[in-house]
């Protein structure tokens, strides 16, 4: 990211300000926004951000998804990061990616691996605009399946296979920073580059099913100072969706920011479509507290991104609350809203994950965790989730299912 | 599935590359600029790069550079004059640079 021409000592135009004030205010329109095409997916991940597992039948058919993309177009919503869910599994979702890259909305898809084989592989190669994040969550199939499921390393490496033999260059491999996979940092870097791909690590959010796992998933204090020293010495090449920005106040004041956006851009800069259209703040935050509205029943996308009450409220300005005596708040600006929310730390407050480590001991103090309101996980029971299941064989779907939240994803097939 | 991102921007890599305002450039068939209150946006599907133009008059300068032969006459068209176009001119020589603009 580069912001040209900081105003000119002579002959400046109005002064405008940091770009990071202006993005706070939220933009006329998402820089890109991340499109859950559906809930079911062949795995149960079990830190899966949005629940996924059982397709919901009231997800968006072809051409409500194209009438979005001809409304996105409009707004020049850059790109959009498809996920789900596993997107592929859609029948029409090829059909959907060429129509949103006709339509100067380029794509960047999330996949677990299970369609990329080397005739999908091949037909990607040719184009020019869609990128492919393939998804991994250790640099060992021992570490990956153990979060991931049985199987789904050798699926993902199968995917990285077909990809690099068909010519596709750049593709993302798509990394949640965990306690587990944090020493494996290295070795990511190096399957990456075994296959002509770009490393990218997030932050692991308890968000979705992982607010069941995330006190034995996320990265300690220790981890989290390692991950940040790793990142100043490789970050460079390695991308990160902005998502590491609590973690800049280990560069001490007034500097060692992460290059990147260091703010929350949710509702402001970029934002989540789910598959049934419900529109909510960020990717991270599929919960009613953070539902903006729907795109089929409030009067399209460009309504919601503009009225919605909640996304109002985001681009105001926010209480720095406990945050606002610590010398660090400019660097992580109080860090993740979804991170808060999910382990029940107040919203004014420090993140859970805060590098001065106000957040311990405000997680150490008595809190609730919130239950999560949008649920598609294919086994209901919260216990059972700790264990991802072996991956289920979805066929593509070409209706949804029969009645609501049907057991299996294939029913009615 | 795996977060997919927010706002995936890498720094634009700069290389060595002369800036000749003297010559004529535009924008690079495959950038979008997207007018913003502060300025633009603007993306490169080609490279997925981002960039941002901080004011309204670098905007308008970089809209119009294909109507002009040379970046300066573009600048002098919007009343920047030599004493004053040196940060307009590293501000292009960026886009350059990063293949936002091409030479016309």
């Amino acid at each position: 990211m580069t912001s040209l021409l900081e105003p000119p000592t002579t002959s400046a135009p109005p002064k405008v300000g940091r770009l990071v004030d202006q993005f706070e205010k939220g933009l006329d329109a998402p820089i890109c926004l991340t499109w859950e095409l559906t809930y079911a997916c062949n795995l149960s991940c079990v830190h899966c951000l949005s629940s996924s597992g059982k397709r919901d039948p009231r997800e968006l058919s072809t051409e409500q998804c194209k009438a979005i993309i001809d409304e996105l177009q409009r707004m020049q919503v850059f790109y959009v990061n498809i996920g789900g869910g596993e997107p592929t599994v859609r029948s029409d979702f090829w059909e959907l990616v060429d129509y949103a890259t006709e339509h100067q909305v380029g794509v960047k898809f999330s996949t677990n691996g299970v369609r990329i084989d080397k005739k999908v592989a091949a037909r990607l190669a040719a184009s020019d605009y869609v990128d492919v994040q393939i998804s991994l969550d250790g640099a060992t199939a021992e570490v990956n399946d153990a979060v991931r499921g049985p199987g789904s390393f050798a699926m993902a490496v199968r995917a990285l296979e077909n990809l690099s033999e068909a010519g596709f260059r750049d593709a993302k491999i798509s990394v949640v920073v965990t306690r587990q996979n944090v020493d494996q940092l290295d070795e990511f870097k190096a399957l990456a580059d075994r296959y002509g791909a770009t490393l990218r690590i997030t932050r692991l959010r308890p968000s979705g099913r992982a607010v069941d796992v995330w006190d034995d998933l996320h990265p300690t204090h220790e981890q989290q100072r390692q991950l940040y020293d790793w990142l100043v010495a490789h970050g460079e090449g390695v991308l990160t969706g902005d998502s590491f920005f609590h973690l800049s106040a280990f560069g001490g004041e007034g500097g060692g920011s992460l290059p990147g956006l260091n703010l929350c851009g949710a509702g402001r800069v970029v934002c989540l479509i789910d598959p049934v259209g419900d529109v909510y703040a960020c990717p991270f935050a599929i919960h009613e507290n953070f539902h903006a509205g729907n795109i089929l029943t409030d009067g399209g996308f460009a309504s919601v991104w503009k009225n919605s009450e909640l996304f109002r409220e985001l681009r105001e300005p926010q209480s720095a609350g406990a945050c606002a005596s610590c010398n660090f708040f400019d660097a992580c600006r109080g860090g993740c809203m979804a991170a808060k929310f999910f382990t029940g730390l107040p919203m004014d407050g420090p993140d859970p994950e805060c590098v001065q480590g106000y957040g311990q001991s405000a997680l150490e103090a008595e809190r609730t965790v919130p239950q999560s309101s949008v649920d598609h996980s294919r086994t209901g029971k919260r216990a059972e989730r700790r264990t991802p299941a072996a991956p289920v064989p979805l066929t593509l779907l070409t209706k949804p299912p029969a009645k609501f939240c049907d057991e299996n994803p294939l029913a009615g097939l | 599935m795996t977060a997919p991102g927010a706002t995936d921007v890498s720094p634009v890599a700069m290389d060595t590359e002369m800036f000749d305002p003297g010559a004529g450039w535009r924008l690079h068939p495959q950038v979008a600029l997207r007018p913003e209150p502060f300025g633009a946006l603007l993306y490169h599907f080609g490279t997925r790069k981002l960039s941002f133009l901080k004011n309204t008059v670098i905007v308008d300068v970089v809209r119009s550079l294909g109507d002009h032969g040379s970046v300066r006459e573009a600048l002098r068209a919007h009343g920047i004059d030599e004493s004053a176009e040196r940060p307009y001119v590293r501000a292009l020589g960026t886009l350059a640079d990063s293949h936002m603009i091409v030479p016309a």
